[in-house]
């Protein structure tokens, strides 16, 4: 049943990236080029997506579980750091260079052509490297201390 | 065009759907780069087989909606869909969420990380068009 849910989940998700627009990488640059020609359909898009989420979040509050029995997710931390900025910041660049972000560039894989799978196979290296890169990084600054 | 909106609005709300279903009924954050990235870095172990068919599903079902039918119009030069890629990959994972996870799951529950997330992003995405667009000319 958690894996139905799944496959369910992500194929709504996708359907709604390619009909909202969101694999079209022009019309997602439109909407970050603002001091340009700027396409507002983005916009509609978050709060149309919005819309279910805040009610899903209003259900899900007093309740412990979710309907299959797993616990609901913990509150959101109120901490903020460094990490959270400039991962946001260097994906944010990434995001108006190419026009994909994680989501749609999954969802276009079938039809994206061979760049659409470089980006995607950059995307996924990067991923994967991260921990290693992390581990290194700590190491380098444990030595230097 | 006027039909645009409507096309975003629907699909955004199939993309809350989405996430709202995933929530109620698994207990599970619908973030693009999390459910992935778990994969992919070994951090996903546990949950793999529900993370795997997720991604299945989200290549699946617009596969079969547009036949292979559709246009990303992503750009054919290889060094910057390679080093947009890897920033967009390496960002997600060290911010820990993306468009879906920061911003629609966070933002929905007035989440401070969701907010400041997607503020950062947005604004480094408008920037990031900015230069590379009208001032280098590159995209």
């Amino acid at each position: 049943m958690r894996l139905f849910i799944a496959l369910l989940a992500g194929g709504l998700f996708g359907a709604g990236l390619y009909i909202s627009g969101m694999t079209d990488t022009r019309k997602v640059q439109g909407w970050l080029d603002i001091l340009g020609d700027w396409d507002p359909t983005l916009a509609f898009v978050l709060g149309g997506a919005i819309i279910p989420m805040a009610l899903a979040w209003r259900l899900a509050k007093g309740r412990q579980h979710s309907v299959l029995g797993s616990p609901l997710p913990a509150p959101s931390s109120p901490i903020l750091d460094g990490k959270l900025v400039l991962g946001s910041a260097l994906f944010g660049a990434g995001w108006g260079l190419s026009g994909l972000c994680p989501g749609p560039a999954i969802a276009s894989l079938s039809f994206g052509g061979w760049q659409g799978l470089l980006f995607f196979v950059s995307m996924i290296a990067a991923m994967a490297g991260l921990p290693t890169l992390r581990k290194l990084w700590t190491r380098r600054q444990e030595v230097s201390i | 065009m006027p039909a645009d909106w409507l096309w975003g609005l629907v699909g955004g709300l199939m993309i809350g759907s989405a996430a709202a279903l995933f929530l109620l009924v698994s207990g599970r954050i619908m973030g693009a780069s999390g459910l992935i990235g778990g994969l992919v870095d070994g951090s996903g172990r546990q949950n793999w087989a529900e993370r795997a068919v997720f991604v299945l599903g989200l290549i699946a079902v617009p596969a079969v909606v547009t036949a292979g039918n559709a246009e990303t119009h992503l750009t054919s030069n290889a060094a910057i869909i390679i080093c947009a890629g890897l920033l967009v990959g390496f960002g997600t994972r060290l911010a820990n969420g993306c468009t879906s996870g920061h911003g629609v799951c966070g933002i929905s529950r007035l989440s401070l990380r969701g907010i400041v997330a997607t503020a950062c992003y947005l604004f480094a995405g408008a920037l990031s068009v900015y230069l590379f667009r009208h001032m280098l000319g590159w995209i």
